[in-house]
């Protein structure tokens, strides 16, 4: 009895300080169902899935057409993407990109979760976690181009159209995490 | 046709068609921030085990959005050959996919979390964003150094179902049940883990609505070439009768030399005639075979108009159904066929016939002393010598849905 009253006070101390006045996540289950619908309803409507990554990478070739225009036409992966008088922002998955964080923000603020915190592992710094998260990042960042897509736009919305590749994709980025997991478990746990 | 997906641009126009997406984009950035996937010990916590949100989550979206896209192209609602598939480079996607496990166990985010983890105030998601950014720019200044590897192993529109030899609905119908298992599976490692998974009595309810949904799309089945003959087979059939769709060669050979177009030539005759003689660039697909490769022609760029060819009409107007029923644009068939075009550019003055000759016996009517295919001159007739007049009739369609790369 007292260990009971004991561990209910701490785990409410710890949501407490952890998330004051935030409203707890909405269940798995359902979050996937509502997530699902948005996913059909790009699908039923424009033809085209969900993304992000794709959306990053033109706003940044964007940003470098502004500086070196000469290097963007004369590589050839960025020349498709912004070469001469290419605008990169003229593609769809730009405004779906916009839309995540500002969506995002939107749900933050009226569940409470708006916070400047970093979430960390307890045997990690901030420092290190800033750290890591950029060099994750990087990884991240660099996986999804060379992958064509990143867990939105192949893993989502492949996965939901059935392409062979995206399934293929999927269990890879699983299989990538999992295998390194117990190795970083010091990170996390 | 089926009245999906809509043609966003030719709606509402581009900025139209940008408000829409940036709605889509809100609704995704939402739903992520509710489930939690702003929060990275959240995310990591899948790969301990003891708190499998992120598969929860990814995989019920799945299944929730998969059900419904092929419960609504089983009803021909919805055109599953205009959505987009992404196209299968198997080796670069499962290469790039250990890379971004590997990114996703240090940096806990994935791009799209990031951007909604930044968007909360989250610190370690905007270092994430920055690092994506990174990444990104990154890969744009070393592909270069990888680009046959980059490209290999294409596979074009390769779906789960053609892959395996099933029917869609029988993929869909067993994707479902596996994940159900996978689900009941996820539980349970939660428990043994030491997470303390919220199990609610509904989601045996839910769990319910999308196997009945998934047998469902089992039963009704997809529709197959013709079916979709049959949704636009009044306004088709007028098109060809009133010959709107039949070009002159004289118009062919316009095309040929038009730099802003990629003219797809398909000649559909037997390999024989083929190797006496065909138009220079033109390939040669048997009927039979086209069924296979309507993916390829799916992929094409927007800019491709398609010329079907016989020896007369009869059989590039089979095949023409086959594409445009198919979802294929600008499929256009060549007058009069190979016949024709070599009566036009076997005179010096190019007269058109003005009653094209009409065997409808798909004979090639001219003897070759050998098999020249398209070294023979009449392959690429100059534009110079034949300054034909002709009643253009190719109108350059864009695409509906497609606009290329889901992550694009």
């Amino acid at each position: 009895m007292a260990t009971y009253t004991l561990d209910k006070a701490v785990s409410a101390a710890e949501s407490k300080t952890a998330e004051s006045a935030a409203k707890p996540y909405v269940h798995p289950y359902l979050a996937g169902i509502l997530l699902g619908i948005v996913l059909f309803l790009a699908f039923f409507l424009s033809g085209n899935g969900l993304g992000a990554s794709g959306g990053m990478n033109r706003i940044l070739v964007w940003g470098e057409d502004k500086f070196v225009p000469e290097h963007i036409n004369r590589t050839a992966y960025l020349s498709d993407i912004a070469g001469g008088d290419v605008n990169p922002l003229k593609n769809w998955v730009v405004y779906v990109s916009i839309g995540v964080p500002i969506g995002g923000f939107i749900a933050g603020w009226r569940n409470g979760r708006l916070k400047v915190e970093t979430n960390r592992g307890p045997h990690v710094s901030i420092r290190s976690r800033w750290l890591l998260a950029f060099i994750g990042g990087a990884f991240m960042g660099y996986g999804a181009r060379l992958a064509r897509g990143c867990t939105s736009g192949q893993a989502l919305s492949g996965g939901a159209v059935l392409s062979a590749g995206s399934w293929a994709f999927m269990f890879a980025v699983f299989a990538g995490a999992y295998a390194l997991a117990y190795f970083v478990r010091r990170l996390w746990l | 046709m089926p009245p999906f997906p809509l043609h966003l641009v030719d709606e509402l126009g581009e900025t139209g068609s940008y408000i829409v997406y940036l709605l889509i984009g809100f609704a995704f950035g939402y739903a992520l921030e509710i489930a939690g996937f702003g929060n990275s010990k959240k995310l990591a916590a899948q790969f301990y085990f003891s708190d499998m949100t992120v598969f929860k989550v990814m995989f019920t979206a799945i299944l929730t959005a998969m059900v419904l896209i092929f419960l609504v192209t089983g009803l021909g609602l919805l055109d599953y050959n205009l959505i987009w598939v992404n196209p299968t480079y198997l080796w670069p996607g499962i290469v790039g996919g250990l890379v971004m496990g590997v990114g996703f166990i240090i940096g806990g985010f994935c791009p799209g979390t990031s951007l909604v983890a930044a968007a909360t105030f989250k610190l370690d998601g905007l270092f994430f964003a920055l690092g994506a950014f990174f990444g990104i720019f990154l890969f744009g200044e070393t592909v270069g150094w990888f680009e046959d590897f980059w490209y290999s192993s294409y596979e074009g529109r390769l779906t789960v179902p053609e892959f395996l030899g099933m029917s869609t609905g029988g993929v869909v119908l067993m994707i479902v049940v596996l994940a159900m298992l996978a689900f009941f599976g996820a539980e349970w490692a939660e428990r043994f883990f030491g997470g303390r998974p919220a199990t609610p009595k509904w989601r045996y309810s839910a769990a319910g609505v999308i196997v009945l949904a998934a047998v469902g799309v089992f039963v009704i089945g997809q529709p197959d070439t013709n079916d979709r003959w049959d949704w636009i087979s009044d306004e088709k059939e007028a098109q060809l009768a009133n010959r709107e769709v039949q070009i002159e060669p004289a118009e062919l050979l316009d095309l040929m030399h038009n730099h802003k177009l990629k003219v797809y030539m398909v000649d559909v005759r037997d390999e024989a005639d083929y190797n006496l003689f065909h138009i220079l660039d033109a390939k040669n697909i048997p009927p039979e075979a086209i069924p296979d490769r309507i993916d390829e022609f799916l992929e094409e760029p927007a800019n491709t108009v398609f010329v079907v060819m016989s020896n007369d009409e009869k059989t590039a107007t089979e095949v023409w159904k086959t594409m445009v029923a198919e979802s294929v644009v600008n499929v256009y068939i060549l007058e009069g066929g190979i016949n024709n075009w070599l009566t036009v550019f076997s005179d010096p003055e190019g007269t058109p016939c003005t009653v094209c000759p009409s065997h409808a016996d798909e004979q090639l009517h001219f003897s070759f002393d050998a098999a020249l295919g398209s070294r023979h001159p009449m392959a690429n007739p100059s534009q110079d010598v034949f300054q034909l007049e002709f009643t253009p009739k190719v109108k350059l369609q864009t695409k509906g849905g497609l606009s290329g790369g889901g992550c694009g």
